[in-house]
């Protein structure tokens, strides 16, 4: 065992304990950052000046009229940024632009004494603009060869070769829709200046230190003038990962004009209109199996639907083509990513940032060519598992395969996989009018972010004279329940009750240089720096203590508020007794903690290396019933089985895959994102800007049944105290709800039939998967033999996948 | 902006409030903004999500889309005024024990929709439990442990009698 992994004695991690702030929700004391400003004086709000077009050239902007509203105080506009008028680290997307980029778009930003004054001011401004073409479907953008930043190339092994010497070829096309958040709490930034022209930004921000940098190069300033904090944050998902920083500049850029503390609060249709969604995918691919259904090759092109903007495109798409493999063995791999440059919100991270999104690809290709092989999908997908000695198609060993096998095993024994199998072909026999479904499916995830250098934390923790705790790391609490497991870190390290550690909010001016909450990696960085600094400490108690105790420092142990030597007859000091011991002997009581994640390396040009320190493994199985006669359907039942390695706290690891996999469903099955695709005023527009029209995952889609079981013994070399992170992998088992759906929209067909399911499948894409099945005893749209579809390759002249962190990073170098 | 301000009359929390408002001001700007009472969040701001839900009189309503001047002479309370002092409330209890909650942004609308559940049928069936909660979206969890919490208050509520809604809570201290 690891010194990282290994656990002390009756640690506090591992205990079921509650969120660290759940007091302060149930009774309505806990703050996000728009509660802030009913306790901030004079503040001015902020409100956007979008224009309701897909693309235009803004050819005139009066901002006189606004001064005209009463209460507007002052508009803020390109002229006014005196640094770089850029919201992202590629200067590609403009603050204030001078060409709308998408429906909704913002040119600029009134702030007023009232919120309804800056409407009213932000309503009175005069735009004129001249009508661009405009791109709205990945399709279009593919067709008018409009694509953005680099286009990544994975290859292994031979795929035509593969391809040639399959007994069964497949080809087939795939495009599936995005996601938006909807976190609860909508974008929010509230901005001070305070003396000598330090600027703080409250933001609900996953990432403050980039919101810290784009505040400060909007503004001209240094990092070191601008701090920026995150209390907390209603919901996250990786919206708020990159997406704040703007809002967040345009809150300092006000305060900084005026003097006065600026709030900017997106409404709901705001923020749906003018944040970054989950990349859609369009996907064309070639599949070769062996007579067994050994998967022998893939070939395939994916294109995400990037948005007007980079964002957050290039590492997604990344991710996307590294998770391509999901848990299957392809000894024959080509795979090419492109982003589709098209006139819509800026597409960004979302729970899984492109994992899902590649691993629906192979999912949906298992699916489909399932029945064409005649062999059962469960069956399929078990046989293509990952063993011992498998690496991914970018060169990474597969640890822990074995684990897959024992899920997978789990998972079919807790579900009662075969005998309800046996009870749903005799319900379908017998119901004409409804079909059940069941399905299995595997989850393999990388854990770590693929940019190597993102993958460091670090910690502050203070120990104070009465022996209290205060701890601050770089890491953001979204809901996740990091803060809560960071509090059961420190507590474990120490030695002390869980209630003598308090944690403070993120703060850049506490813990600079982070990394984004993000990649399910928060735990893992920060959990393992908080570590790192309270064995500091302890270590220096441990002198203290030992001199005491009349033993060698090696001997000294800390557990539940005491210190005592390992001997059971050793004398017990107060953890409080050795604290202030150690205050008047002068030793330091705080200390700043580091962690770097060891072995990783990984080369975005070529797409090689080992990205990932380790992967996180799972398996759902789902019942569905589908109505034949309109496409509606329930979930009967799910079982999941996760492996967490061993739990740093299994009650927010259970919430987290149970509301992961709830997020998934609702991505695969419910949140249908439409925009308005016909050419005319409206073109462009994001039909589904509500809570109305954007359907939701309620209480009424749960599953009735749902049991989710941790795998036992799994603990993990590689991390803090032998966990797993857990944020982004369950969102992926739902991909077992949307192949239970197919299997029962099938069951209408005759034996055999392979079927296409959109993918939202809402009721309405559900009932055309019926029409297809019933309609006829053609397969649906896979191609079988040479050539079929043939995926798109990307020209000689192709960028290569050089994100911009390691073009800077090669540039630092090279000077 | 020119519109005349009109006088109401709010109880909130047990506790009268005279104010002045505009006829369009929402309740749950009142709330927030006039009488500082943060608890209740906007989420949705079209009635759908119910993170704004508070009760108007005995009954819930969508704080985002329910004007201040239709509450005027009613009494409302807001998550701020579940507990009775020092003393949680059964439901604010078993949300946290049972880890009803993760974000905690919908947590004060879910909890004043389940006071109302609980007020209508004290001893509600797991079914009727998801059915009543369907009203109210939680975008973090599958809202399984939110469902057991409210089960797990139920039994509470009915024996421990924590909370007399119609006696303000000046009275009770």
């Amino acid at each position: 065992m690891s010194a990282l992994s290994e656990r002390p004695a009756e640690p506090v991690v591992g205990r079921a304990v509650p969120h660290e702030s759940a007091a302060l929700h149930v009774t309505g004391q806990a703050l996000y950052t728009d509660d802030l400003v009913g306790r901030t004086k004079d503040v001015l709000h902020a409100w956007p000046r979008q224009v309701m077009h897909a693309h235009a050239r803004v050819t005139a902007l009066r901002t006189e009229p606004a001064y005209a509203v009463p209460g507007v105080v002052r508009v803020l506009t390109a002229a006014d940024v005196p640094g770089v008028n850029d919201a992202g680290v590629k200067h590609d997307e403009p603050l204030f632009p001078d060409e709308v980029m998408f429906y909704g778009h913002a040119v600029c930003w009134v702030l007023g004494e009232t919120l309804e004054a800056a409407r009213l001011g932000a309503e009175a401004i005069e735009v004129e603009v001249e009508p661009l073409p405009a791109l709205v479907t990945v399709r279009e953008a593919i067709a008018a060869g409009s694509f953005q930043g680099g286009q990544p190339h994975l290859e292994r092994g031979d795929v035509e070769a593969g391809l040639a010497g399959a007994a069964h070829v497949f080809s087939g096309e795939l495009e599936f829709a995005g996601q938006e958040h909807f976190y609860l709490e909508t974008h929010c930034s509230l901005a001070h200046v305070d003396e000598n022209g330090q600027v703080f930004v409250q933001s609900s921000t996953q990432h403050p230190s980039e919101t810290q940098e784009i505040v400060a190069h909007v503004l001209g300033l240094t990092n070191s003038e601008v701090t920026v904090q995150c209390l907390r944050m209603g919901g996250g998902f990786g919206g708020k990962e990159m997406q704040p920083h703007g809002f967040a500049a345009i809150a300092a850029l006000g305060a900084t004009l005026t003097g006065r503390p600026v709030r900017l609060r997106l409404n709901r249709s705001q923020d749906m209109t003018m944040s970054g969604k989950r990349h859609g995918f369009h996907a064309r691919w070639r599949v070769g199996f062996d007579e067994s259904g050994c998967l022998q090759a893939l070939d395939a092109t994916l294109t995400s639907d990037g948005g007007w903007s980079l964002d957050l495109s290039e590492p997604v798409l990344a991710r996307a083509l590294c998770h391509v493999d999901n848990a299957y063995w392809i000894p024959n791999v080509r795979v090419n990513g492109r982003i589709a440059k098209t006139n819509k919100t800026s597409q960004t991270a979302f729970r899984g940032f492109g994992g899902p999104q590649g691993m629906l690809v192979i999912e949906d290709i298992l699916g489909r060519c399932a029945p064409l092989l005649g062999v059962d999908a469960a069956e399929l997908r078990r046989r293509n598992f990952y063993t011992a000695g498998g690496t991914t198609p970018y060169g990474q060993p597969v640890r822990h395969p074995e684990r897959l096998a024992t899920i997978w095993q789990k998972v079919l024994d807790a579900s009662d996989f075969a005998a309800r199998t046996s009870e749903i072909e005799a319900y379908n026999a017998t119901h004409p009018h409804t079909k059940r479904g069941l399905a299995v499916t595997p989850v393999k995830f990388g854990i770590s972010f693929n940019l190597t250098a993102f993958n460091q934390g670090g910690a502050l923790v203070h120990v104070y004279k009465d022996g209290s705790v205060l701890i601050n790391h770089g890491g953001t609490e979204m809901g996740q329940g990091l803060h809560t497991k960071m509090l059961q870190v420190a507590a474990t390290t120490l030695g002390v009750p869980l209630h003598r550690v308090r944690l403070a909010p993120t703060r850049t001016d506490k813990v600079p240089n982070t990394s984004a909450t993000a990649a399910s990696s928060g735990a893992d960085l920060n959990g393992a720096a908080v570590k790192n600094a309270c064995e500091q400490i302890r270590g220096r108690l441990a002198q203290v203590a030992a001199e005491r105790l009349g033993i060698s420092p090696a001997d000294v142990r800390f557990a539940d508020g005491a210190v005592h030597g390992i001997a059971f007859a050793s004398d017990r000091l107060a953890w409080e007794e050795v604290v202030k011991a150690a205050y008047f002997q002068r030793v330091q009581l705080w200390a700043a903690g580091f962690y770097r994640t060891e072995g990783l390396h990984w080369d975005s040009s070529r797409m090689r290396g080992e990205p990932f320190k380790y992967f996180a493994y799972g398996a759902a199985a789902a019942e569905v019933e589908v109505d034949g006669f309109t496409g509606a359907y329930r979930t009967r039942r799910v079982d999941i089985v996760h492996d967490v390695g061993d739990s740093l706290s299994p009650l927010v690891d259970l919430g987290q895959i149970e509301g992961g996999f709830v997020q998934g469903a609702g991505w695969l099955t419910l949140e249908d994102l439409r925009w308005e695709e016909r050419e005319g005023p409206h073109h462009g527009r994001l039909a589904t800007q509500a809570a109305s029209t954007y359907k939701l995952p309620s209480f009424s889609e749960m599953p009735e049944v749902f049991n989710v079981t941790l795998l036992p013994n799994a603990t993990e070399e590689g991390a803090v105290y032998g966990s797993k992170a857990v944020g982004e992998p369950p969102l992926m088992l739902a991909f077992s709800v949307r192949e239970a759906i197919r299997q029962a929209a099938a069951a209408f067909g005759p034996p055999g039939l392979s079927v296409d399911l959109a993918s939202p499948a809402t009721p309405e894409a559900v009932y055309w998967a019926i029409e297809q099945a019933r309609r006829s005893t053609e397969h649906g749209h896979v191609d079988e033999g040479a050539p079929g579809v043939l995926p798109d390759q990307p020209a000689a002249d192709a960028p290569p996948m050089v994100p911009f962190s390691e073009r800077v990073q090669r540039m630092m170098t090279r000077t | 902006m020119t519109e005349e301000l009109q006088e109401i009359t709010l109880t909130v929390n047990g506790r009268r409030h005279v104010l002045a408002v505009q006829p369009r001001r929402l309740l749950v700007d009142v709330l927030r903004d006039d009488l500082g009472l943060p608890g209740t969040h906007i989420g949705c701001e079209h009635g759908v999500c119910g993170t704004c839900t508070v009760l108007l009189d005995d009954a819930s309503v969508r704080a985002c889309i329910t004007l201040a001047v239709q509450a005027d002479g009613r009494s409302v309370r807001t998550v701020e005024g579940l507990a009775d002092g020092m003393r949680l409330h059964p439901l604010q209890e078993e949300f946290w024990d049972k880890q009803g909650l993760q974000c905690g942004y919908c947590t004060p609308g879910m909890l004043m929709r389940a006071v109302e559940i609980l007020e209508q049928v004290p001893d509600p069936t797991p079914d009727q439990v998801r059915e009543g909660i369907a009203s109210n979206l939680c975008r973090c969890t599958g809202y399984q442990y939110i469902v057991e919490a409210v089960l797990a208050a139920a039994p509470r509520m009915r024996s421990e009698n924590p909370w007399d809604p119609t006696v303000p809570t000046e009275a009770k201290a």
